[in-house]
């Protein structure tokens, strides 16, 4: 059984001899480092709006964790598809949902992907194979298991992303579910965003396995930890699992070691984490700022390059704002909208 | 030989009742089976029912005395041969009729229809309590929110048993995600307030294990959206025991933790579940409005044999509101509040319904309208005696809750007085419920879904006919 550690979790600091991503394009690495400032300035509005009033109810938000869906998302092929958690801006942005659709759903309005009516945890794009946005723990991973289970029943050779964090690795459905996944060699891919805290538990405080991957062994499924922080070992990873998911072979597991830098939810204090905790991981993890650094080095862009990728970025943030502004309320006829289908779905 | 009848205990909680009629007179025999008398408590009408047969030498207590102590000798029964003489020396056998079996009797007008059935467990045939204030007169009261008092209450009831312990999401270190456990892990420790993974089916069925085991275990849900995940623990496990054991063992826990809308938090973590959980035979469900009824009822909820739901609210849990200062402030359950009184409409709610029931009621009182407001504080056992009474006074009624309206709370209470008190009804009863829509998280939307003191207020003009 594959049980390989592909990169250190320490800091990405480029002490080997050749840069590192050198191999790889500068527009692939270009493309890492805007996707990612793009989650980032669209949560830091986020939490401005939510800051307003504008936002309400719960808003988890996903910075610290960009790498762990744009290395994931640049091993994906269109049709693949993605479920996740609450925790789902980053999710839908990183899969090329509207920035606009997703701000104005998060403000309640008629111009946001389900209408104003299932805000920040809730939010759906069948056109981007974006299955939710759900708001019970752990409830994404069978549903995950179940997509695959579609997939594999049509033959479409596709894989689906079941995203989930290291709180619900917890829950007895995962592991229900990585039976059956592997039984049925189901093309799954089960994605722990370790963060290292479900509110305010950490990882010690609520199990005594010392990994969370590796209890996939107990079902036969073969996974590996990696460095969420590092955008080019995710997708390299992230390479890895689809491959294995599309030869047939079943699912498999990566426990991404990432890190969230705000509280669990905007109202969360965080008190059971020292200030400074944060404060190192910032500093010497970023996967922002390794990506950004891995372009300087690697003279792949400049100061300049970047900053207007800085720029173009900020337009895009700040048009989703005035967009999820100015689109209106829904209606309120659609309060009795959406309750039963009137016609059968549309085959996949 | 002779043997003395006693008054029968028809719960384990009944002290007194009256003894209504005697079905036989002195001289009759009797075999076992057969009906002897008519007793009331203050929940229902029940035939007490001959376990040996003899003969009734002699009527002891007269039928219409009221408050015949439990256990009191009502008559005697003499043995085949035995004369009436053996009746005055009867004594030597007190508490045969421990055998007695009781059959509870559906009688129109003075009993309940569908919350007696279950009448062979102890938890459904709880009796009323008396209509008293919930503390004496004069008591000294503090500004509690709803948050302390139930702290208070779990520290209290802690510190009064040492089986009582907390278990649930957050609920130690981080004090409580609506930090409701706030101090408990000081006060009492990780073995007492124990933080568990994010993993509801296993923790609330090792909670319904431990209260196999012998303990008091409160289960907090973060919130009862996720009690979803456990409820077959809750329902199979919990509430299903005592019966299936034949009484050997049952589960005495509380399962806690906000219940129904919170403000913008969307469709999966907004339910009302206050219909779902008074369905269910061997559950109590709570449901309380202010500080000092989540005190009293919390305390009464972890002494309680059974297992409880206590539903409570979170917008709810900042409202201070006036709590006596007693040593130990219980309120029982199953026994309903008259909020308000009023001659010419009876809106019945519970929890947070409440705050609209009373807003409407403040609003029709301008108007000249005067609501009478019942707050059921426990919807299972429910107070529908206390429902009645005030609709033989009022004959209108409009129930309020936040649930939807198919199989909701205001629809049983329906169904109890179309049974019950037809004949005192002057309108149809309304019931105002929240919409028949997943919770939108849109603001407007949100409100809409929402029940609403305009609702209210305009369903009793309807009923009133104003
Ligand atoms: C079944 C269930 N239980 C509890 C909650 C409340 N809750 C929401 S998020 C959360 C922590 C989850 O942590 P984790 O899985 O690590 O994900 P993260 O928030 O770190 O992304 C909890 C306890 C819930 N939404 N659903
Ligand atoms: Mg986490």
């Amino acid at each position: 059984m594959a049980t390989r550690k592909t990169s250190d979790t320490g800091p990405a600091k480029g002490s080997n001899p050749a840069p590192k991503g050198s191999n790889i394009p500068a527009e692939e690495l270009k493309h890492y480092y805007r996707e990612m400032l793009l989650i980032r300035r669209f949560e830091e509005k986020a939490g401005q709006l939510y800051g307003m009033g504008l936002i309400g109810g719960f808003c988890h938000l996903y910075i610290g964790q960009e790498a762990v869906v744009v290395g994931l998302e640049a091993a994906a092929e269109e049709g693949d598809k993605r479920v996740t958690s609450y925790r789902d801006h980053g999710h839908m942005l990183a899969c090329g949902m509207d920035p606009k659709g997703v701000m104005a759903e998060l403000t309640g309005r008629e111009g946001g992907y389900s209408k104003g009516k299932g805000g920040s945890m809730h939010m759906f794009s069948k056109e981007k194979h974006f299955y939710g946005g759900h708001g019970i723990v752990g409830a994404q991973v069978p549903i995950g298991a179940g997509l695959a289970f579609a997939d594999k029943y049509l033959e479409n050779g596709r894989v689906t992303f079941a995203y989930f964090g290291d709180g619900a690795a917890n829950q007895g459905q995962v592991y229900e579910t990585y039976n059956m996944a592997q039984l049925w060699e189901l093309p799954v891919v089960f994605v722990i965003e370790n963060n290292q805290y479900a509110m305010g538990t950490s990882v010690q405080r609520s199990t005594k396995s010392p990994s969370l991957w590796e209890r996939g062994a107990a079902y036969g499924i073969k996974g590996e930890e990696v460095d969420g922080m590092d955008v080019l070992a995710v997708k390299e990873a992230g390479e890895r699992a689809v491959a294995h998911c599309r030869e047939g072979k079943g699912p498999y597991i990566l426990e991404i070691k990432t890190y969230r830098y705000r509280g669990h939810s905007m109202s969360d204090p965080a008190k059971y984490r020292s200030r400074e905790e944060v404060q190192k991981m910032r500093e010497e993890r970023d996967p922002i700022e390794q990506i950004r650094q891995v372009l300087l080095a690697g003279q792949h862009a400049t100061e300049d390059d970047l900053k207007a990728i800085d720029k173009e970025i900020k337009e895009i943030v700040s048009e989703s704002a005035e967009f999820s502004k100015e689109s209106p309320e829904p209606a309120l006829e659609e309060l009795w909208t959406d309750i039963y289908a009137e016609e059968a779905p549309q085959e996949a | 030989m002779a043997t003395e009848i006693l008054m029968p205990a028809l719960s384990p909680t009944m002290e007194e009742g009256t003894l209504a009629k005697w079905l036989v007179k002195e001289g009759d025999t009797v075999a076992s089976g057969d009906i002897l008398a008519e007793i009331e408590t203050d929940k229902a009408t029940m035939e007490f029912e001959a376990v040996d047969e003899g003969t009734v030498g002699k009527i002891l207590i007269s039928e219409g005395t009221e408050g015949v102590k439990v256990n009191t000798p009502i008559a005697v029964l003499l043995e085949e041969g035995e004369d009436a003489s053996a009746a005055e020396s009867a004594g030597t056998n007190k508490g045969e009729d421990a055998k007695a079996q009781v059959k509870e009797e559906t009688k129109a007008k003075d009993t309940l229809p569908s919350d007696t059935p279950a009448a062979a467990s102890p938890a459904a045939a709880a009796p009323k309590p008396p209509r008293t204030p919930d503390w004496p007169e004069g008591t000294e009261t503090k500004t509690t929110t709803v948050r302390e008092a139930l702290r208070d209450a779990m520290a209290e009831e802690m510190r009064r048993s040492d089986n009582v312990f907390l278990m649930g999401e957050e609920v130690g270190e981080y004090q409580g995600a609506y930090k409701i456990s706030q101090g408990l892990l000081d006060e009492f420790g990780p073995k007492r307030v124990v933080d568990t993974p994010i993993t509801e089916h296993g923790f609330a069925g090792i909670a319904v294990g431990a209260a196999f085991g012998g303990l008091r275990p409160i289960v907090e849900f973060m919130t009862f959206n996720f009690a979803m995940q456990a409820i077959d623990h809750i329902i199979n496990s919990a509430a299903k025991t005592l019966y299936m054991s034949g009484g050997q063992m049952g589960a005495p826990m509380v399962f806690r933790g906000p219940n129904g809308a919170a403000a913008r938090v969307g469709a999966q973590h907004s339910q009302d579940y206050a219909a779902w959980y008074m369905q269910i035979p061997g559950l109590k469900v709570v449901m309380p409005y202010s500080a000092a009824d989540a005190k009293g009822l919390m305390k009464s909820a972890i002494r309680d044999p059974n297992p409880v739901i206590f539903l409570e609210n979170e917008i709810l849990y900042g409202r201070s509101f006036e709590v006596p200062v007693l040593d130990d402030f219980t309120i029982p359950l199953g026994k309903a509040r008259i909020a308000r009184e009023g001659t010419d409409v009876t809106i019945v709610s519970f929890g947070i319904g409440m705050t609209y029931a009373l807003e409407a009621a403040e609003k029709l009182a301008a108007d000249g309208i005067e609501a009478e407001v019942i707050d059921l504080r426990t919807i299972r056992p429910m107070d529908t005696d206390a429902i009645i009474e005030s609709v033989k006074k009022t004959n209108r009624c409009v129930t309020v809750e936040e649930g939807w309206p198919q199989g909701s709370v205001g629809g049983y209470i329906s169904s109890v007085l179309m049974q019950e008190a037809f004949d005192h009804l002057d309108a149809p009863v309304i019931n105002c419920t929240g919409k028949d829509v997943p919770m939108p998280y849109a603001a407007n939307l949100e409100k809409h879904a929402l029940v609403t003191t305009d609702e209210v207020v305009e369903a009793v003009r309807k009923v009133t006919y104003k």
